[in-house]
């Protein structure tokens, strides 16, 4: 559970939390024309878990079912050799492939974009979409490449020195963001 | 994770469970048009290859390949070594070429163990003489837990010549780390002096075992190494531990056959058992290019000392 001491500070509770998918979910339904050729591929695992959501609440709002997946990018990183080698996450494709879609990328927190970097390389590898987009629930800053999101949930001005953790209710028990100081750790 | 893997025995039940997970993710690698990860680009790993072994050559160089490292094939036939280089000549040769990983089978037990305090990269033990063989081992954990979803209890029966194998011994390493019982059948001249501390049943009747067993892995006659009348006849043996049709009847409906390979069909097992869709024998050689992709990954992927 997060340590809630001095140092860290929640800047999104639970309902700002579902208030910025929902809004992700309209703008996402609302650029793409009806979401028609859209597929939601989330970066585990908080990332994954955000795309089931989206995904959720896309159709809720249009009825329509668009397909979600995950897309695990460790085996595309760019820091492997910077540390141990760490486990593997799932890659599940639509049936469907990702061939001509609209693939919407999401991802819990949009920091230095290297991530992102690795997903754009393993999109690669599995297929070629017509158009790839990004949401980000925190959009943090500091970026050391030229990546941007196109759907954020919060832009959040932190010091590269701080921490940004997200908490949701399916893998922690609780829907929050937190922002921690170096020191905390 | 260790540096090496020489053992099945040197896998702990959490470095066991990392690799099959690592396996299991990376087997949807194989099922995509571009079966290539570029996580290993840049390394490189020898196959030293002194015993023949065209399939388990073959899949580590097929695992190294999508993974993108480089690979070098070095047999014994036609090298250096057939001029009478030493092993330890041979390894400084490829520690200056800057082997990451080398990949060694050879004749001898141990081979493995020594070239690894003479190499900096990782060394896998790829078979060495009547010792140990930890991929296939973890090849046939991987074939198991996909068949019957978990090991944890499992009766596995393994049937043959386990005086020569080393796929029986890596194999009563790593299923006993990962919860499963395993009884070896075998003549009695067929087994090793040493088999009562391994952590094992032994049983000599075959037909008694068979209708408890969740698995039954044969293993092959060795002809090559029948070179002291371990059995009368090949007839004899086939008899009585072959896993004909009649036997295959009286396993349990949900057991498995495995089998490494190559097989002596009508000797050991029988065309239509190894035919049978309760047999993993094919299947066991697509997961052995995915888990030497696993082991691969997690001794060379991360940093390296």
């Amino acid at each position: 559970m997060p340590e809630n001491g001095p140092l860290s500070r929640a800047v999104l509770e639970g309902p700002d939390i579902h208030r910025a998918l929902t809004r992700i979910a309209h703008e996402i339904l609302e650029r793409t024309k009806g979401a028609g050729d859209v597929v939601l591929l989330g970066i585990p695992t908080r990332g994954a878990t955000l795309a089931q959501r989206l995904g959720g609440r896309i159709e809720q709002f249009e009825g329509v079912k668009i397909p979600v997946g995950s897309i695990d990018i460790t085996m595309y990183r760019d820091d492997l050799r910077l540390r141990p080698a760490r486990p593997l996450g799932r890659t599940e494709l639509p049936s469907d492939g990702i061939d001509g879609k609209v693939v919407v990328l999401v991802d819990d927190v949009l920091f230095s974009g290297r991530t992102v970097r690795a997903a754009l390389d393993a999109l690669n590898d599995l297929g070629r979409p017509t158009a790839v987009q990004l949401a980000t629930l925190v959009d943090r800053g500091h970026r050391e490449l030229p990546i941007r999101a196109d759907y954020v949930g919060k832009n959040l001005p932190t010091a590269k020195s701080e921490k940004v953790k997200v908490f949701l209710q399916e893998t922690d028990g609780r829907d929050a963001v937190l922002l921690i100081k170096e020191e905390a750790r | 994770m260790n540096r090496h893997l020489i053992s099945a025995g040197d896998l702990g039940k959490d470095d066991a469970l990392l690799i099959l997970d690592t396996a299991e993710e990376l087997a949807r690698v194989s099922e995509r048009s571009i079966k290539k990860l570029p996580t290993l680009r840049g390394r490189t790993v020898v196959n030293l290859f002194f015993e023949d072994s065209t399939r388990t050559r073959i899949s580590f160089e097929a695992a190294a390949k999508r993974l993108s490292a480089d690979v070098i094939n070095f047999s014994a036939k036609g090298s250096s070594v057939s001029k009478g280089e030493s092993l330890k000549d041979t390894a400084l040769t490829l520690e200056a070429m800057g082997a990451d990983a080398v990949v060694i089978r050879h004749s001898a037990s141990g081979a493995p163990h020594r070239l690894a305090t003479w190499v900096r990269g990782s060394v896998l033990n790829a078979g060495d003489g009547t010792h140990e063989h930890p991929t296939q081992a973890l090849l046939d954990a991987f074939s198991m837990r996909r068949r019957l979803g978990g090991l944890e209890g499992r009766k596995v029966t393994i049937v043959g010549d386990v005086l020569h194998s080393r796929v029986a011994r890596s194999n009563v390493l790593l299923l006993g780390t990962l919860g499963a019982e395993v009884t070896l059948v075998a003549p009695p001249t067929l087994l090793p002096v040493s088999v009562g501390s391994w952590p094992c049943e032994v049983s000599y009747d075959l037909d008694a075992v068979l209708p408890k067993s969740d698995v039954v892995m044969m293993l092959r006659v060795q002809k090559e190494r029948m070179n002291a009348a371990y059995f009368p006849s090949e007839r004899e043996y086939s008899r009585r531990y072959g896993l004909d049709r009649d036997r295959f009847a009286k396993m349990p409906d949900d057991a498995i056959v495995m089998h490494p390979g190559p097989m002596n069909r009508g000797m050991e097992i029988a065309a239509e058992v190894a035919d049978s869709p309760r047999s993993t024998i094919v299947e066991q050689v697509a997961n052995g290019v995915t888990i030497r992709m696993a082991v691969l990954y997690l001794l060379l992927g991360g940093e390296t000392a």
